[in-house]
């Protein structure tokens, strides 16, 4: 990315490593990133505590209560099987919160070991990147949709067919950022100074990586989640005896004129926590490129 | 500028073919037998058989790609499992609502994004832009289905402007074909508008800072035509190349939008296909999306030539 992570002044190294020291000032600069932050530590909590969050079995069947609107008893209603929508909500935190942590990191890992290997190895690069290409010309969506019509609905299936259509990205990134460093001046000292390959990738590089990676995986957490839910919703995602937010406004698609709180409720809950991680994203990439923060 | 044009027709014959080897590779790539996936549970033994014979799964696989490679250059896409109809044929039946979601939704959205994005960056730092970054920062997060939701509930269900639901042909006249795209449409749209209206802001300051820009004003033209002439014109390829990428967005909106405001279109085959694992269609849709999606980026990178003198005299 840039150079001034390396050169930064002795005394802040001494204290914090000076990206962190940049992610402090982001959220002292940028509140929304820090209400991001919030939200997410919050929706964690709910997701980890479901048990305890007043739920009831979000799979238990009360035929005799279909379809109650949101009261005092059923805070978001019941839906068409007389299940608990409260319950199924908080439930389906769960489904998208691992759904949107593993395909970032999943992907991230992917991404940065395919994009160091395709930025070193000059023969290898001119393969995988028109591999990369392909695999980015196939909309993601119809591709993790292409994946889960061939296998069996799971959550580990759904985290799979959407981390295969999100790496292609994170390649391109971690390759683009390769060209650059392997050009830099300290990088051909080391070289020079007879470093090996491994350890100039691990003391040079890398650390160089790391920041821009970590906005990176943020952007991708926000959008496995959506693309998750929207799996879901046209029911090629995760296995309808998982509550999860696209599986429960799917089940109240059909139902949309008498029962709209079916759909608002978990739409709600999913918009709020992508916009969580995107606010998150946009502080840290505020923090390491100034030069863009003050436009985008 | 030709060895420019060759240069990315060979590359798009390139992206093409890989896409092509991708999406025929799906089936083999998954684990275990996809024939047992597609039949289902209930399948028989003979099921599992035919559709063996019928995906041609127990020839070798470069013999299968080889064949399906030659059917494609035939314009044949397969024959879905469950209606036992081509899906040339299928997918010719379900194209109008989709072209007609996409392409509205395309026209409209650059007309509403671009001069948001330019006023914006006009004045850096007011009202409007705040309210256009903090559009765009919503834009990305609310689902497309969502926003769907939220507008059929506010304008058909509560204020019962709208149809709730369903599709009018062309011929049914202009007026109801457009009532029945306009809330699909704006479902659709919001993530691009926000994508596209980003994009302008962020080049139209890059260039607004330029030399070239004070020197146009210092000369005393108009500010509009600095904006227009000057600036948006220099600020046009990263605007023009984010509305080539973002055509992914509509593809995969489409899919979901359809759904919501059941659109008979190409969206809707897809989402009946999974339903019944006809995977024929899932893989005759996600080729030929994938192929517009190339084919529009092609058409993006060729129109730098309008916009780059440096390319077009090279």
């Amino acid at each position: 990315m840039n150079a001034t992570t390396v050169v930064a002044p002795p005394i802040a190294a001494k204290s914090v490593s000076p990206t962190w020291r940049r992610f402090r000032d982001a959220f002292r600069r940028h509140p929304t990133a820090l209400i991001g932050g919030v939200i997410l530590i919050l929706m964690a909590a709910i997701a980890v505590l479901a048990p305890w969050m007043g739920t009831i079995d979000p799979q238990a069947v009360f035929p005799a209560r279909r379809l109650k609107p949101p009261s005092a008893e059923f805070w978001f209603g019941t839906d068409m099987l007389g299940r608990d929508v409260y319950s199924r909500v908080v439930y389906g935190a769960r489904v998208s919160l691992i759904v949107g942590l593993a395909v970032a990191a999943l992907s991230t890992l992917l991404g940065l070991a395919i994009g160091l290997v395709t930025g070193y190895v000059r023969r290898l690069d001119a393969v995988v990147m028109r591999v990369m290409d392909g695999l980015m010309s196939i909309p993601s969506v119809l591709l993790a949709i292409a994946l889960m019509a061939l296998t069996k609905a799971s959550i580990g299936n759904v985290i799979i067919a959407i981390t295969l259509a999100e790496v292609p990205r994170v390649v391109r990134l971690i390759r683009s950022l390769v060209l650059i460093l392997r050009e830099q001046p300290y990088v051909e000292a080391a070289i020079a100074a007879g470093t090996t390959l491994p350890r100039i990738l691990v003391r040079h590089v890398l650390p160089n990586i790391v920041a821009p990676l970590l906005v990176q995986g943020t952007y991708v957490c926000g959008s496995a989640m959506i693309t998750e839910a929207i799996l879901s919703f046209i029911g090629a995602g995760t296995p309808p005896n998982i509550p999860s937010w696209g599986n429960i406004m799917a089940e109240g698609r059909s139902l949309i004129q008498i029962a709209g709180y079916l759909i608002l409720y978990p739409g709600i809950c999913l918009s709020l926590t992508v916009l969580a991680v995107n606010l998150l994203g946009d502080g840290m990439r505020d923090a390491l490129d100034p030069r863009l923060a003050r436009r985008m | 500028m030709i060895g420019y044009i060759v240069r990315r027709l060979f590359s798009t014959v390139i992206v093409m073919a890989v896409v092509a080897f991708v999406v025929f590779s799906l089936l083999y790539l998954t684990p275990g037998d996809p024939a047992a996936i597609i039949a289902g549970d209930i399948a028989t033994d003979e099921d599992i058989r035919r559709i063996h014979a019928r995906l041609g799964l127990d020839d070798p696989f470069l013999v299968q790609f080889g064949r399906w490679v030659w059917s494609l250059a035939h314009g044949d896409l397969g024959t879905s499992i469950f209606t036992n109809l081509p899906v040339t044929q299928l997918i010719g039946q379900r194209i109008e609502p989709t072209v007609s979601l996409t392409l509205c939704t395309l026209v409209v959205s650059i007309l509403v994004a671009v001069p948001l994005g330019v006023t914006a960056a006009a004045k850096a730092g007011g009202w409007l832009d705040r309210g256009v970054m903090a559009f765009s920062v919503l834009g990305f997060s609310v689902p497309v289905f969502v926003f769907a939701y939220i507008l059929i509930l506010t304008f058909s269900v509560e204020l019962d402007w709208l149809p709730v639901q369903g599709y009018r042909t062309f011929h049914d006249g202009v007026w109801q074909w457009l009532r029945h795209l306009i809330l699909p449409s704006v479902a659709l749209g919001t993530v691009y508008v926000a994508l596209i209206t980003r994009m302008t802001r962020a080049s139209m300051l890059d260039v607004l800072a330029q030399d070239y820009v004070r020197t146009a004003e210092a000369k005393g033209l108009a500010p509009e035509q600095v904006l227009i002439g000057h600036a948006l014109k220099n600020a046009a390829i990263p605007v023009v190349t984010i509305i080539g990428v973002g055509v992914a967005l509509l593809i995969s909106g489409a899919i979901v939008t359809e759904t919501v405001f059941a659109l008979p279109g190409i969206g809707r085959l897809t989402v009946d296909a999974i339903l019944r694992r006809d995977y024929p269609i899932i893989q005759g849709v996600t080729l030929i999306f994938s192929a517009v999606y190339v084919l529009v980026n092609l058409a993006v990178d060729l129109s730098y030539v309008l916009f780059d003198p440096r390319i077009r005299l090279t």
